[in-house]
């Protein structure tokens, strides 16, 4: 065990765990951040989806050890209250069936569009298929990418 | 105390904020609906089941029995008694009720049942308080109620004067409540057949804590559980000297064949499973996916299969024939895999037990645990949290009787969670099964005789067997086998009919270019039969499925010759909802890519448009991808998929464009969390038909090369 200064948004968190830790369960179980969910643990379905220093990362395979320094941002940092551009694009178009995919849905989309404010069908795929949504709501994640960007644009 | 609002909580509060309306009513049956003034503190209300309740501040709060598992449920039933209330949508607050056994009936997802089941008396609800909202008005201006309307949270009066909701609630709760209250008529509808967002969005997308993998107790304890790794095994024996040393472990026990870690965190219990030595011993069978096929072969040959449905006499029907049409479609066993895997809390305090979780099926779950802990029913507290998915997995209480099993035996609040491999390989599986279906035609192309034989494992009657064609058709013989096998099997969303819609209008499919007819011309023609000489009994009305299947060919130009455009057909009837779909396939590079789906649905009445159209973009997005990728296989009772890596889930890129249609004829709304899944399969396996000549009788497509762009 070995205490752990974490920087997740723009808090300091102090987690007294194995380093080994994915931080996928630092969040969830240790500092009560429960946004991030838990799908595969193999980074295979997205739903663990955060940002490190800005990159989309599946927090379920990140050892807790190789983030000291790192600036981290799980969907309670996105907002608190769905006011970031895309969760507000996801709100209006009514994405969520079960909603449980939908944080690293979100995360994946909005470290995209950091990036890339006007992003093709082909980006759009490119980044996404990497999330998987059971509820099969990919039409509404498609154009709920799209409007954020228009919303980030503005 | 949970960090997920209880509804105790809720009561409180709204005691607090003083007086107002609270209408408890008995959810038993549609004819004893008697709605019930509490009075207008809380604490009287604790008692009641389902109520709705009006705030002096003007906030109308509905609970909402049933649970949420992604089908809107939380958003469509507050939808249907706002509507009647006449209430400011923008002012409704929605709260998830707990398990109550006494206050509510059908508190389950399941069926896609609850709209159907809860119509008339949501309606009656909402409409009984504003009966009553109305007459407390009237009262206060000495007017006569007729002269007065309501809109959206206010009482108008026909000179301009109004009240609002809240101002009232107070006085109309001294009122007596009517005993027959009339209805809106479907035309004055403002709310239903909107589309309203899902009322949990903002907490979803804000990542509250919702779920019941993010149910959180003080002093709660995690566990993970070994179980059996083959379907067949038992528990020979096990040592966790190692495990038990590991960090965070607080104990190892053992119950009902199964190893529990519990530990202070999800993280460290599942680390110190794997240090657990396990020892396991054959029990029953140890099957493979080889064995499966013998024994699929052999129930097909049997010659004393459960006759279903006889109509006429099929033998001679293929005696006499013109031609005789014979296939055989096999699917695979399937996992349910909800993103949230299966989870549930319980807390055992002696002389009851206090839990919480995802469950399609609480009530059964409360029974369960009440038997296994000897408890009271009443004992048995559940609190209902959001389900990441179910798709019929969690019609099971497996994973909540073994959480209170568990915390009976450590005696703490504890939550147990699956890790993924755990959940694809725990069973309870869509069951496998193989269909022999033969037809006989005449030489007009008409079907004179229809046979099916449903060979399945651990599914009961395969079949369906009043499902159409039946009751079209002069001879019909309907008839299966079930094998019994240690794999686990159970309802997978839209059960039996998930495949057996693919299978049936597959074949039907060859039937039609077997009698040179259009395979919409073949079923409409079927259809006439039905309706003007049906053959027994008949459990659907074909006008309705005529009309659905005229709405998807008119939207998708069915026949219209679109230029390497390949169409497929299929319509099918369940859970009381009639959905037809046409696919559409191109070739891209000599291999087929499908393009399109058109779905046309007639679920009566559409509660909430946004909703409806996205369940029935995900069944058709969940239809496709288990027809094409979905399998799980065995090898000596072991699952051979364990994981997404080596199962996979259909992903975005891999989706075609979708468009719905409804059939909007006012009739009473069914349900729409299945119904649109079922056809899916079949249309997109007759457009690749079309498209490469190539007949696939097997799923998963992909494992028959067959791709789809």
């Amino acid at each position: 065990m070995a205490l752990f200064n974490l920087k997740i948004n723009g808090k300091t968190y102090k987690a007294d765990v194995d380093g080994n830790t994915p931080l996928l369960w630092v969040l969830r179980d240790h500092l009560d951040l429960v946004g991030t969910k838990y799908g595969c643990g193999i980074a295979m379905c997205g739903a663990c989806t955060v940002h490190v220093n800005g990159e989309a990362t599946r927090s379920c395979v990140m050892p807790v050890s190789s983030l000291e320094n790192a600036t981290i941002t799980t969907v309670e940092g996105l907002s608190e209250t769905a006011s970031h551009p895309v969760q507000q694009a996801w709100d209006e178009t009514d994405v969520p069936q079960c909603g449980y995919c939908q944080a690293g849905q979100m995360m994946t989309a909005a470290a995209l569009l950091s990036k890339n404010s006007n992003p093709s069908d082909k980006d759009i795929e490119e980044a996404m298929v990497g999330n998987i949504c059971r509820c099969g709501t990919y039409h509404r994640i498609h154009d709920a990418v799209k409007l954020a960007a228009s919303k980030m644009k503005k | 105390m949970s960090n997920i609002q209880s509804r105790r909580n809720f009561l409180k509060s709204t005691a607090a904020a003083g007086g107002g309306l609270v209408l408890g009513f008995s959810w038993l049956t549609t004819e004893a609906f008697q709605p019930k003034v509490l009075g207008n503190t809380a604490a009287d209300a604790i008692d009641f089941n389902a109520y709705l309740s009006i705030s002096p501040s003007g906030t109308v709060t509905i609970f909402s029995p049933n649970p949420e598992i992604g089908q809107g449920i939380k958003t469509a039933f507050p939808i249907i008694v706002a509507e009647e209330l006449d209430a400011d949508w923008e002012k409704v607050k929605v709260e998830q009720s707990p398990l109550d056994t006494k206050k509510f009936e059908r508190q389950l997802t399941g069926g896609s049942g609850a709209i159907r089941h809860s119509w008339e008396r949501l309606r009656k609800a909402g409409a009984t308080a504003r009966v009553m909202l109305i007459e407390a008005a009237a009262k206060q201006w000495n007017v006569a109620a007729s002269e007065c309307s309501t809109n959206k949270g206010f009482v108008v009066h026909t000179s301009g004067k109004k009240l609002s909701y809240g101002e009232l609630a107070t006085a109309a709760a001294q009122i007596a409540p009517p005993k027959d209250v009339k209805l809106k008529s479907t035309k004055d509808f403002s709310l239903i057949g909107k589309s309203i967002k899902g009322v949990d969005n903002k907490d979803i997308l804000s990542g509250k804590r919702l779920f019941g993998i993010d149910y959180k107790r003080e002093g709660m304890l995690h566990a993970m559980i070994q179980r059996p790794p083959a379907f067949g095994l038992k528990l020979k024996s096990f040592d966790a000297t190692e495990a038990k040393k590991m960090p965070g472990v607080v104990d190892v026990v053992s119950f009902a064949n199964k190893v529990a870690v519990v530990g202070k965190t999800t993280w460290e219990v599942m680390q110190a499973r794997k240090a657990v030595k396990i020892e396991w011993e054959k029990d029953k069978d140890l099957e493979s996916s080889s064995d499966h096929d013998r024994i699929f072969k052999e129930m097909l040959s049997s010659s004393t299969p459960t006759i279903h449905r006889k109509d006429g006499d099929v033998e001679a029907a293929f005696k006499n024939a013109y031609k005789v049409i014979e296939a055989e479609y096999q699917c695979p066993f399937l996992p349910h895999s909800p993103m949230e895997p299966m989870n549930f809390f319980a807390h055992y305090k002696g002389d009851s037990i206090e839990m919480a979780g995802p469950s399609q099926t609480p009530e059964a779950a409360q029974k369960q645990v009440a038997k296994l802990l000897n408890l009271a029913p009443e004992k048995v507290s559940i609190e209902l949290t959001r389900m990441g998915g179910g798709f019929g997995r969690r019609l099971n209480t497996d994973y909540a009787v073994e959480a209170a099993e568990l915390s009976s035996i450590i005696k703490a609040p504890v939550k147990v969670t699956w890790s993924r491999e755990d959940d694809m390989t725990g069973g309870i599986y869509r069951p496998a099964v193989r269909y022999r279906f033969k037809a006989s035609i005449d030489k007009a192309g008409n079907i004179t005789g229809y046979m099916l034989h449903g060979a399945s494992i651990n599914a009961g009657n395969s079949t369906r067997p009043d499902n159409f064609p039946s009751g079209a058709v002069e001879n019909v013989l309907i008839q299966s086998n079930d094998h019994k096998s240690p794999i686990t099997t159970g309802p997978w969303r839209a059960p039996i009919t998930n495949f057996l819609a693919y299978a049936e209008q597959a074949f039907l499919d060859e039937v039609a270019m077997a009698g040179g007819k259009d395979p919409i011309q073949l079923r409409l023609e079927l259809l006439d039969k039905a309706e003007q000489k049906p053959v027994g009994k008949l459990t659907y009305e074909p006008n309705r499925f005529r009309e659905v299947i005229k709405l998807a060919a008119e939207k998708a130009g069915w026949n219209k010759k679109k230029k390497g455009v390949y169409q497929g057909f299929s319509v099918y009837f369940s859970h009381a909802s009639y959905v037809a779909q046409i696919a559409e396939m191109a070739v891209v590079k000599g291999k087929p890519v499908l393009k399109k789906v058109y779905a046309a649905v007639d679920c009566g009445i559409v509660i909430n448009e946004s909703s409806a159209r996205n369940q029935i973009f995900g069944a058709v997005v969940d239809g496709l991808g288990h027809a094409m990728y979905g399998n799980i296989t065995f090898k000596e009772g072991a699952p051979q998929q364990d994981n997404f890596n080596k199962y996979r889930l259909i992903r975005y890129n891999e989706v075609p464009e979708i468009e719905a249609h409804f059939v909007y004829n006012g009739i009473e709304p069914t349900g729409l969390g299945e119904p649109a899944l079922p056809p899916t399969g079949g249309a997109i396996a007759n457009a690749i038909f079309k498209s490469t000549g190539k007949r696939l009788y097997n799923q998963p497509f992909v494992e028959q090369g067959a791709t789809v762009g």
